[in-house]
């Protein structure tokens, strides 16, 4: 179907080509003309990415799920030597993209009326960001990753920093400082691998064989860089912050979508690249895993605010996922894999939630809230189904991403995969204490009489969204037969080439 | 016998200068406008005219400059730079009354000067070169002379300069005594022949010290904060570019051609004013109110970077180099064409405070501002990245990898206050009234449009320049395949 067509860079750069057009309109326009386009803008952002969604869909249709070769290959000259434009994807990055061009038109259309100023600017900054978060998982160069990879700054700093809360300049710094110091350090990385390999196709550098030595420092850069971005504990500390400070979409964004990044990173760098090394450091994973998993979910009990509570609970859903990699068997990564897929719909959706109520009463106090199933009972249902979505209920897509992972972690340390599942516990203590609060109990707070169920615009957000979270939760293999494949000839690849780097 | 078409780009500079001087001078009337247009016409001519006549790779004048692809590329982007530097001075010194024709003969004398460096082949050529580009620095800086301010300036960077042409000419003057010549490749020969003395060592560090001054690498850098805060913007802007290639390229052309043999000796020096100046500006910087100030110790900064591929001693770091430069030049104008612009009720921006809430009144301006800062910071998919990553390929090839490990933390340091320069104009809110840019500006503007466009798309097409870089660099080591 797409013999001659770039599907790829088509999927990737059309946002780009759709901010460009309303940068340029909103250039050309002025007075009457600029407030219409201030209204029209997400109408035209929607379709732009809704268009991108229907290529993706188009694009998964057409793959080839049963070969683990890299599908939809394109390669052109760009930066002379081995540095080229390479894009594809297979079984691994291609559900990444999907996500991606899934919770975008999403969080376009849930901004439509929670964003007060610069609406033009807004979507512009979301298709952008859009593009790259394609990018990043479609590139099959090391330096256009990189390239993507690092160029998320730019669109997340500037939304969180113009529309974000109140101490929104601090909180974009973080991020960005944070993120910036683990990325700088793998690009120190990439031109030592480059160095050695003289090529930067990822598909080379796969069979590439790196002394132990280097492994250990390559891998290193590249877990600095891949544990911020993921978040693990204890580099974490800029989610909460950016999370809170973020607008409703950009933090569904962040949490979808920006932190599966690491992990992606770790399943497409760090074990295939240095498995010797991968090797040498899974205790440090799964030791830091398990502190994530436990340690932030008893932090999340804490929290006053909302955003907050579940901010850490995705850095705690996050360190499921690390250990699941680092189990290197069939089970761990595929569960990985499921748990990322799975969490960014999740937790997109409880931002979304948060979002909801965060429009109508302007505070995520969680002491605020009490009582709403009676005054928005749709509202009540779509944050239960979410909730245990989270807390990881059979029937919901929590469970098989978390139930993989353990059993992964299991086969190799019985004593890991024991410490998740009391994180699994510590997370229906939390996410229980966040319903009960904000949704049962007895309504004490005045303000919150007149409060208004979910509007259409919200329901057509949300329904997706509770029907993916079904869907994948009683189906799984919707998801694991199109990894499947790809996983297998990673854990195969990684048995024949460990020890070689010696 | 001379072949004029070797040091045509220098007599015609050299000419018309003089031209040009002697027109000013003879009528009562204020000329300088018209000798502006004619300085930035000679500056672009310049710039082609080598490539125009044709390429030829010999020496003049007994061998003391010599002429090939490497100092063509680099007289290219200092004529481009410099013309650019005056048409951003037009619209300034109009309005602050400076507008005097001088301002434009000096800038034609200082492009001489950084002519003959970059193509000088002979210790005194390269003498008068820097002589010749720094006397006419020194008064630029000080153009503004009613200003304490700017003759604090003037007099800060010539004393300084006296003093850095003092090293260099006692590192001259011990390199003659100990290979007998003056001459580039006899030099070079005699290193080969005789092998290391510690007089040619020593003349060595401090022939780069004295260079050192030029490039503003620490621990030579103390004078650039101050004369970047006190000469007129258009001059900072233009003291930020065009001389630091130049000067940067003279190093360049002394550390690979004569003393290509003793890589080792020199890259010590290299290494540790790479070193301090990157740290040196990006910690510096942090505290800055004054953004003159803060593009003073960013340029430290970018120095340092310059001279991490450098420290390699292969032909692909000068190529690195030679991006990086390129590349450092063309955000440069593009922040000052920026800083041009910005005018409150009683004058020049110069506090980065006063520039909150740009973003609400200037909207162009200020999207434009921002990307020549995150390009300055190097972050992708922006050219500045590309700078820095070819800077930093050869070094990591060389072996430096911690070097390289080193340059990418000071840039995180960097980002810090690049960053502060986007949060104001974005996130605050404005406490001073903007001017609406005259129509005169719309040069600027053009310029700050037209550099932006080139830092968003060359990305895209990266890989057509690099032959043309990749010949320039090569053009190098053919001076060590001519050495006997």
């Amino acid at each position: 179907m797409f013999n001659n067509l770039p599907i790829l860079s088509l999927i990737t750069f059309l946002p780009l080509v759709g901010a460009i057009a309303l940068m340029f309109f909103a250039r050309i326009s002025k007075g009457e003309a600029r407030t219409q386009l201030d209204k029209n803008a997400p109408m035209v952002a929607l379709l732009v990415s809704v268009a991108v969604l229907i290529l993706s869909l188009l694009m998964v249709w057409q793959f080839d799920a049963t070969s683990a070769e890299f599908d939809f290959v394109e390669e052109t000259a760009w930066l002379g030597g081995n540095i080229k434009y390479r894009m594809g994807v297979d079984g691994i990055s291609v559900l990444f993209v999907v996500l991606t061009a899934f919770l975008t038109p999403l969080c376009i259309l849930a901004s439509r009326n929670s964003i007060k100023k610069n609406m033009v600017d807004y979507m512009v900054a979301f298709l952008v960001l859009e593009t790259i978060m394609i990018g990043v998982f479609c590139a099959l160069d090391l330096i256009l990753f990189y390239l993507f990879f690092e160029a998320v700054l730019i669109p997340m700093f500037i939304i969180i920093g113009v529309w974000g809360g109140k101490d929104r300049v601090y909180a974009s710094y973080k991020f960005f400082l944070y993120t910036l110091l683990g990325s700088v350090l793998m690009l120190a990385a990439v031109l030592w691998i480059y160095n050695l390999g003289g090529t930067t196709d990822i598909r080379a550098l796969h069979k590439l064989e790196i002394p132990a030595g280097a492994q250990t420092w390559l891998w290193l850069a590249f877990f600095a860089s891949f544990a911020v971005k993921m978040p693990m504990w204890p580099v974490h500390t800029w989610l909460p912050d950016a999370h809170v400070q973020a607008p409703t979409a950009g933090s569904v964004i962040l949490a979808g979508i920006l932190l599966k990044m690491g992990g992606y990173g770790f399943l497409r760098f760090s074990l295939p690249m240095f498995p010797d090394a991968s090797v040498k450091f899974t205790p440090l994973i799964f030791a830091l895993s398990v502190i994530a998993i436990i340690y932030t979910s008893l932090v999340a009990y804490r929290q006053k605010d909302m955003k907050k509570l579940i901010a850490y609970s995705s850095v705690a859903h996050m360190g499921f996922v690390t250990m699941g990699i680092f189990a290197i068997n069939m089970q761990g990564l595929q569960g990985s894999i499921f748990q990322m897929i799975s969490h960014g719909l999740v937790s997109g959706a409880l931002f979304f939630c948060v979002g909801v109520i965060y429009d109508r009463m302007h505070t995520r106090d969680i002491e605020f809230y009490g009582g709403l199933v009676k005054s928005m009972p749709v509202y009540a249902f779509f944050l239960m189904l979410f909730t245990m979505a989270n807390v990881g209920l059979p029937g919901t897509s929590g469970f098989v991403g978390e139930i993989l992972t353990m059993v992964g972690a299991y086969k190799v340390n019985p004593w890991v995969a024991a410490g998740a599942a009391l994180g699994m516990i510590l997370s229906a203590v939390y996410a229980l204490y966040l319903y009960r609060a904000v949704i049962f109990g007895e309504q004490t707070n005045e303000k919150l009489n007149d409060i208004q169920d979910l509007n259409r615009t919200e329901f057509i957000v949300l329904a997706p969204l509770a029907f993916f979270v079904i869907l994948l939760g009683i189906y799984p293999s919707l998801v694991t037969d199109i990894t499947e494949v790809s996983v297998e000839n990673l854990i195969q690849n990684f048995n024949l080439r460990i020890g070689q780097g010696s | 016998m001379i072949n004029p078409q070797l040091i045509a780009p220098e007599i015609l500079l050299a000419v018309s200068a003089s031209l040009l001087l002697g027109f000013g001078v003879s009528k009562t009337t204020n000329r300088a406008p018209i000798v502006r247009i004619i300085a930035i016409a000679i500056l672009l001519i310049y710039s082609v005219l080598s490539y125009v006549l044709g390429s030829i790779d010999d020496t003049a004048f007994n061998g003391a400059l010599v002429g090939d692809a490497f100092g063509r590329y680099v007289k290219f982007f200092i004529g481009i730079a410099a013309a650019f530097g005056l048409l951003l001075a037009g619209n300034y010194l109009e309005r602050e009354k400076l507008d005097q024709y001088e301002f434009s003969v000096l800038t034609l004398y200082a492009v001489l000067g950084m002519s003959i460096m970059v193509s000088a082949n002979n210790l005194l050529a390269l003498y008068i070169g820097v002589e010749m580009q720094a006397l006419a620095l020194y008064v630029m800086a000080a153009f503004n002379r009613d200003s304490l301010r700017a003759s604090e300036a003037g007099l800060k960077y010539f004393v300084l300069g006296a003093l850095s042409s003092g090293l260099l000419l006692y590192g001259i003057s011990l390199i003659y005594g100990f290979t007998g010549s003056l001459n580039f490749t006899e030099i070079g020969a005699a290193v080969k022949a005789n092998g290391l003395t510690r007089g040619i060592v020593t003349g060595l560090v401090f022939l780069l010290c004295g260079l050192g001054f030029k490039i503003s690498a620490a621990p030579f850098h103390m004078w650039t904060p101050d004369v970047y805060e006190g000469a007129p913007t258009p001059v900072t802007g233009f003291f930020a570019a065009a001389p630091k290639f130049a000067a940067m390229a003279l190093i360049t052309r002394l550390v690979m051609g004569p003393f290509g043999e003793i890589t080792d000796q020199w890259q010590q020096v290299i290494i540790v004013f790479a070193v301090m100046s990157m740290f040196i500006g990006a910690i510096g910087a942090l505290r800055q109110t004054n953004i003159k100030r803060l593009m003073a110790y960013s340029s430290i900064a970018n120095m340092g970077y310059a001279l991490v591929p450098l420290a390699a001693g292969t032909i692909a770091g000068v190529k690195g180099m030679l991006i990086f430069m390129t590349i450092y030049i063309i955000t440069v104008i593009g922040v000052f064409a920026c800083i041009l612009q910005m005018r409150i009720r009683d004058g020049m921006v110069e506090r980065i405070s006063d520039l909150s809430g740009l973003a609400k009144t200037n909207r162009g301006l200020t999207i434009a501002l921002t990307v020549f800062m995150l390009s300055l910071m190097g972050i992708p998919p922006l050219l500045g990245f590309f700078g820095k990553l070819y800077a930093f390929l050869p070094a990591v090839d060389a072996n430096l990898i911690w070097l390289v490990v080193l340059a990418l933390v000071a840039s995180v340091i960097g980002a810090f206050y690049y960053l502060r320069i986007i949060k104001i104009m974005w996130f605050d809110e404005a406490d001073l009234e903007f001017i609406e840019p005259v129509p005169a500006l719309r040069w600027t503007s053009m310029i700050a449009a037209i550099l932006l466009i080139a830092i968003v798309i060359i990305p895209v097409v990266a890989g057509t320049g690099q032959a043309w870089i990749g010949d320039a660099a090569e053009s190098l080591t053919a001076f060590a395949a001519n050495t006997p």
